[in-house]
């Protein structure tokens, strides 16, 4: 049984409200697309970083260290690594293990001016063929054995903006860029590659930072790492490489996230108090039509639920137009330093329907919240004051 | 003819902050099922008051005001708005048509409390306009109607539920001589053609002796026409 007004009624009491509703739902709307921004940066930094190496790679690093950059293993360590069971090997028989060395170096920002700290990461032939999701895409591969690099797109893109022929100076020589890869917008994508027992030598360093090892099988990942505790000669940390990245973008994310929510519940605040406002106004302009209502039977509940449908849809129209606004910031990509690791991350703000659920949802709740006053005072008229009312 | 509405001594006193306002001041009045009363007398004699208590959208103070049996003044809220929805059918003087809705919508309104399917809401609609005679003007919106157009879309409201009870305050205080006419003549059939009971206020003498029965409101007491009618 049918026992309240339609939602016609109320979207048209909206709509015939034109400018007071564009008006207030602007307002609403901008902090919608605050909201949705810091969502889109939080979710792309998990992208980005989640979205980086694979499921059947692990990466080792010295127990403790948090990050590749503060990992030492040694020689020794990597050749035990190597022949434990559950390690893949290439068609040429070779073990698929990569000794890694990483370093961190200051490069300029183009606009911005200071500093950025990008990795630069000492890989093997090996490192590559584990990351085919890496691809060059313009220039060619470094060759082993020289100073030569290849920079990630995003490096290439962005602040840092390397080119193929530029020459860079660190670890007390030059290096040329020779190539630019793509790897999927993961977080390879800010890092520059080149040949690791090079960058040992420049760096002057005796240790690795990290293994990669690529397991035969997903499923030999915790054989593999039984094998790896029961080893006295090393103490270290493993994780499947992509959980690996995964968790390095969980303190910026949630910093972000943090610091967003913080600012637009502030911010809706304001947002609220507009509705309000709106509402009140749009209880007052109708008080002889709520007592005509009441008067034809309708009742109290009913009149309170069509005023909070009304500021639902407020909210809602909001909700959709900064969402609207919000999508457009998926073709802003950031870059800045991932506070975890200390380097230059780059990545793209991603719209997700969770995302867009979530907004949503916020922006009918402010809506609601800013209506349930004037909604609770039309319902509180007496019938015959109402209609009394001019 | 039983009565349908039975009043006795029915007080109302308003309240002005802390100063009580008498407005009726005993009122017995009955009324028969089907009759068309008219209810006349100075302004702010209490005629719109003592419509609004036998309409049950406000409360007596004292006394007993019983329609078609019931206490309505001792229901709970909830269910004198149900009562209302399915024994009152109102007309305003300002014809209180919702701006946003069209002709049909409005007319349509009082149905939404009911449990009558779509299909079955268009057919008494249609049915109810075509008697106003304003089929043709379906969909158009209040703005779009003329005074007496809009208030005869709110008698086909008014009956659209089919209620025993038309309530009626100043319904052509706002219309010209041939609206009011067309009003009236519409009151008249309602009456006459379909039994409702009518209970009208007006200012107007000619309105007035449309009506079956005539009723004589003078600060707050009735001098004329009061009791059992005639
Ligand atoms: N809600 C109220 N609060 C206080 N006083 C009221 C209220 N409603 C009506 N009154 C007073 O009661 C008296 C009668 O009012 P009512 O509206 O019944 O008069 P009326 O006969 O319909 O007059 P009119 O012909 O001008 O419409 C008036 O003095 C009015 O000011
Ligand atoms: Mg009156």
């Amino acid at each position: 049984m049918k026992t309240g007004l339609s939602f016609s009624y109320v979207a048209r009491n909206l709509y015939a409200r034109k400018l007071t509703t564009v008006l207030t739902a602007a307002g609403m709307a901008l902090v919608v697309f605050v909201f949705a921004t810091v969502l889109m940066m939080a979710e792309g930094l998990r992208h980005t970083l989640g979205g980086t190496g694979s499921d059947s790679n692990v990466v080792i690093i010295r127990q403790g260290s948090q990050t590749e950059v503060q990992s030492t293993i040694t020689r020794e360590q990597a050749n035990m690594v190597e022949s434990l069971p559950g390690l893949a090997t290439s068609p040429e028989g070779r073990a698929r293990i990569s000794r890694e060395v990483l370093v961190l170096v200051n490069m300029p920002r183009k606009g911005s001016g200071g500093l950025a700290n990008v990795v630069v990461r000492g890989t093997t032939a090996n490192g590559l063929e584990m990351r085919p999701q890496a691809r060059i895409v313009s220039g060619r591969q470094f060759r082993p054995g020289s100073s030569e690099i290849i920079v990630g797109s995003a490096m290439a893109r962005g602040n840092v903006g390397l080119r193929i022929g530029d020459s860079i100076a660190f670890g007390m020589r030059n290096w040329d860029v020779v190539g630019v890869f793509d790897a999927g917008s993961s977080g390879f994508d800010s890092e520059i590659w080149g040949d690791g027992e090079q960058m040992m030598q420049a760096f002057r360093r005796q240790a690795f930072s990290s293994l990669v090892v690529g397991l035969r099988d997903e499923g030999s990942y915790t054989g593999f790492v039984e094998a790896l505790m029961r080893q006295p000669q090393i103490k270290a940390d493993v994780k499947r490489e992509r959980q690996f990245y995964a968790d390095q973008s969980e303190k910026l994310a949630n910093f972000i996230g943090i610091l967003g929510k913080t600012i637009t519940i502030i911010f809706s605040v304001g947002a609220i108090i507009g509705a309000m406002i709106t509402m009140y106004a749009s209880v007052a302009n109708r008080t002889r039509e709520i007592g005509t209502l009441r008067a034809l039977g309708f009742r109290r509940g009913n009149i309170v639920m069509a005023f909070i449908q009304e500021a639902a849809l407020l909210g809602f129209v909001a909700g959709a137009a900064g969402l609207f606004a919000a999508s457009f910031m998926q073709m802003i990509e950031i870059s800045t330093t991932n506070v975890q690791t200390f380097s230059e991350v780059v990545f793209r703000l991603v719209m997700t329907p969770g995302i867009a659920f979530q907004v949503l949802l916020f922006s009918m709740f402010m809506g609601i919240l800013g209506g349930v006053l004037p909604a609770l005072q039309a319902s509180r008229l007496e019938i015959v004051d109402a209609l009394r009312s001019a | 003819m039983s009565a349908l509405i039975s009043i006795r001594s029915l007080g109302k006193t308003y309240r002005r902050g802390n100063q009580p306002v008498p407005v009726l001041l005993g009122i017995d009045l009955e009324i028969a099922a089907g009759d068309y009363v008219s209810l006349m007398g100075p302004s702010g004699s209490g005629k719109s008051t003592l419509l609004n208590l036998i309409a049950g959208i406000d409360k007596p103070s004292s006394g007993t005001l019983l329609i078609d049996g019931v206490d309505i003044a001792a229901l709970p809220e909830n269910d004198l708005a149900a009562w209302r929805a399915a024994n009152v059918g109102f007309v305003f003087q300002f014809y209180n048509l919702m701006p946003v809705l069209n002709a049909f919508e409005n007319v349509e309104l009082p149905l939404l409390l009911t449990p009558l399917g779509k299909a079955e809401r268009r057919d008494h609609v249609e049915t109810a306009l075509a008697m106003v005679g304003l089929a043709d003007r379906m969909d158009h919106y209040p703005n779009e109607l003329s005074g007496g157009q809009q208030q005869r879309v709110a008698i086909a409201r008014a009956l659209i539920t089919d209620p025993t009870l038309i309530v009626a305050d100043e319904p052509t205080g706002d219309l010209d001589r041939q609206s009011a006419d067309d009003v009236l003549n519409l009151l008249d059939r309602l009456n006459g053609e379909l039994g409702k009971t009518i209970v009208m206020v007006t200012h107007d003498p000619k309105c007035a002796a449309r009506a079956r029965r005539l009723v004589h409101l003078e600060k707050g007491v009735l001098i004329d026409g009061g009791g059992e009618g005639h």
